[in-house]
């Protein structure tokens, strides 16, 4: 009863709002369903309505979908600092957090289903229904942490948020298992999908042991850089507090991290230029184009140019602690890390392919469509959760 | 009071727009799989190959049949026959007499019933290099010369190498692919998810992708076929060389062996010793590609002239 009392009352939440509320709710779903359609000309065409084929057969969904698993992770940066050392400030808002990471998962998901070319035959992969490869694909393992990230996630805040709606303290003993099992368990969700691309030495490119670690680094910048400005937006548009000193204490995590993937990314460089056998080929490729084809060469250099300069507004960040100066770095991280995670090293590792053939992807019209779709759904849902679980926190919503 | 009957009116407007959007989406969605009531539910839960039981293996066959019977108009043989004992396959293939024809290409696809133009498919791929190193970055993919073979080039023909350790067979998550007791590595095509991550695997480009409903002209179909090699194929599921899965097995050359015009191409049990590929294998100089990723495939090269 109580239950359904909470479902009921969050509804309610979910279903009045401001004006602007529904202006924006409604520009999503116009989104979502013109995604939708495209989504459908997919299905009914084939995967030949995408750019990729049998040279690049991974493309801009799997891109996204790699990038998305690092925003998952990155929620780890909040709860570290919540449970572990009890800063307050991000204490406050670690909720807000762990629902990002939920709807990350969510929108995880969503890539890999449009990525299969037979989403109708999904049954095949899901454990007790289907058949899993274990424990030697790395993809039925990915799926396993994933699902079970998912489920932490959604555990976690919905407890605390059940508890806050009833206006009882939560059982600490009870959840906290679950709160510390969810930190391994985000660095484990980007650690195996690292392992996805780097045991396959049929691509050199991605068949370096530091693909993990820097998957680690490039998502411990990206996913607090969009934790950073959703945050600003919901302090705009509700009364939530969340204070400066979370937002700062989370930009120098960033620049931690960011220290650290530039590192990678120079031993990576280092490595291939220095030894140039003939697996350099798919780095020259990115970095500076090969016979005569340079289609992601102004990728990765707009990608390199915005870690750079967010690397030191970083820094500067220290001492000047401007908002609007950590904003514009936010938006350069996560534009560079969305680059050089998905288009500079998804597309590379297979350019030139196995058999020396160069063929140059760029997302078709349709990826970019269905990929805008799954943005949109993420974002829905997204507002959907932070606005329940903002009106428990401000104690509007309680059990009447 | 004016007002909110204002705002009634036009959100009432912007629901009925966005179901209209609703079903407009929805459609194709129905179309790509077909309307609700002529949904195949045996195909939908049809179970992986290797779990088959012979009853069920026998009623997933004539199925099959019917199927095809309706969609081609031809009486396609589908058949499972296992693979034999103290079988090993392998293949060898002579460069020295190889001159770039594509015949073996395009009797595979033929044989194997392999989409055609505009989305054609091939299993084989003939490489063009210049007198020197074999170094795949030169390679020429889509050479096209009046005549073959052409002075100063090379060629190499590449397809499945039939791994001992197959890197697709280990990375597909759903066990999807797999290597037959004869050493022929088999998809089931009506398993595969279509994720791809055995095409990313894969060293040799070895394995192909119907991106779009494959194109088969119902009188070119060789209606020969076998359930894990040449039947019709559907879209957006992976497929690859099976050695000709329906002509091996029955103690016939897979067809690129007997379209080489050269005599190239040579095929055996690995574990007959008197075999012409174990032959080849222990009186030539053969090497096989990328020794170094330690595939160990069955597929040599070698040069006799």
């Amino acid at each position: 009863m109580k239950l359904f009392n909470f479902v009921f009352d969050a509804t309610k939440e979910v279903l009045k709002g401001t004006p602007l509320y529904y202006c924006w709710m409604a520009f999503l779903l116009v989104v979502m369903i013109f995604a939708a359609n495209s989504y459908g000309y997919q299905l009914e065409h084939g995967l030949l309505v995408t750019n990729m084929r049998d040279q690049v057969s991974w493309g801009l969904y799997i891109a996204n979908f790699t990038f998305m698993v690092g925003v998952a992770a990155a929620a780890v940066l909040l709860v570290i600092p919540a449970y572990i050392y009890d800063f307050k400030a991000i204490k406050e808002i670690v909720i807000l957090g762990e629902l990002m990471a939920f709807t990350a998962i969510i929108m995880c998901l969503a890539f890999i289903t449009v990525d299969l070319g037979r989403p109708d035959r999904f049954w095949h992969i899901l454990p007790g229904l289907g058949i899993l490869n274990l424990p030697f694909s790395m993809l039925s393992w990915d799926f396993i942490v994933l699902n079970g990230y998912l489920v932490l996630n959604m555990l976690i805040p919905f407890y605390l948020l059940y508890k806050g709606y009833l206006g009882k303290e939560p059982n600490k003993k009870w959840i906290m298992p679950f709160i510390i099992l969810s930190i391994p368990w985000a660095i484990s969700i980007h650690t195996v999908t690292a392992f996805l691309y780097n045991p396959l030495p049929a691509r050199p490119f991605w068949n370096t042991a530091i693909l993990a670690p820097r998957f680690l680094a490039s998502a411990f910048c990206s996913g607090p850089a969009i934790i950073v400005l959703v945050f600003q937006i919901i302090r705009r548009f509700s009364n939530i507090k969340i204070q400066n000193a979370a937002l700062f204490k989370l930009a120098e995590m960033m620049a931690y991290a960011m220290f650290f993937n530039l590192f990678l990314l120079v031993a990576e460089l280092f490595k291939e230029y220095y030894s140039a056998t003939v697996h350099l080929a798919p780095m020259q490729y990115l970095m500076q184009g090969l016979h005569g084809y340079n289609a992601l060469v102004p990728w990765i250099w707009t990608a390199i140019t915005l870690n750079v300069s967010a690397f030191v507004i970083f820094i500067l960040l220290r001492n000047i602690r401007n908002l609007k100066l950590l904003n514009i770095g936010c938006v350069m991280i996560i534009i560079g890390v969305w680059i050089e995670k998905g288009m500079g090293l998804i597309v590379p590792g297979f350019i030139p392919d196995t058999l020396g053939e160069i063929y140059e992807y760029l997302p078709s019209s349709t990826e970019v469509m269905v990929s805008l779709g799954i943005v949109a759904l993420g974002a829905f849902i997204y507002t959907t959760l932070a606005k329940v679980a903002i009106a428990i926190d401000t104690g509007r919503l309680r059990r009447q | 009071m004016k007002e909110e009957s204002d705002i009634d009116l036009s959100r009432r407007k912007l629901v009925k727009t966005l179901l209209a959007g609703g079903a407009a989406t929805l459609l194709p969605l129905s179309q790509a799989y077909g309307a609700a009531g002529t949904i195949d539910w045996a195909a939908f839960f049809q179970k992986r190959f290797q779990e088959l039981t012979p009853q069920e293996v026998g009623r997933l066959i004539k199925r099959l049949e019917e199927k095809y019977k309706i969609k081609y108009g031809r009486d396609i043989k589908v058949k499972t026959t296992p693979s034999l004992d103290n079988v090993e396959f392998a293949y060898a293939l002579n460069l020295s007499k190889c001159i770039g024809c594509r015949r073996c290409v395009y009797s595979c696809a033929q044989e194997n019933n392999l989409s055609r133009k505009p989305h054609q498919i091939h299993y084989i791929r003939v490489l063009r290099f210049q007198s020197g190193p074999i170094d795949f970055e030169k390679a020429e993919h889509y050479y096209d010369p009046r005549e073959v073979p052409e002075p100063g080039y090379f060629y190499v023909p590449v397809q499945c190498q039939h791994c001992r350790k197959a890197p697709c067979v280990k990375v597909c998550p759903i066990k999807a692919t797999w290597t037959e007791r004869d050493g022929t590595v088999v998809v089931d095509y009506d398993w595969c998810i279509g994720c791809r991550y055995c095409m990313a695997a894969c060293p040799y480009k070895g394995r192909n992708f119907n991106w779009a409903e494959p194109r088969l002209p119902p009188e070119e179909i060789n209606t020969n076929t076998h359930y894990l090699g040449n039947r019709p194929r559907m879209k957006n599921v992976v497929e690859k060389c099976t050695f000709c899965v329906h002509r091996s097995r029955e103690g016939r050359y897979p067809t690129c062996v007997e379209a080489c015009p050269v005599g190239a191409r040579k095929f055996g049990n690995l574990l007959d010793i008197n075999s012409e590929v174990r032959q080849i294998i222990e009186t030539k100089r053969v090497f096989r590609l990328k020794e170094d990723l330690n595939t160990d495939s069955r597929f040599f090269y070698f040069f006799h002239s």
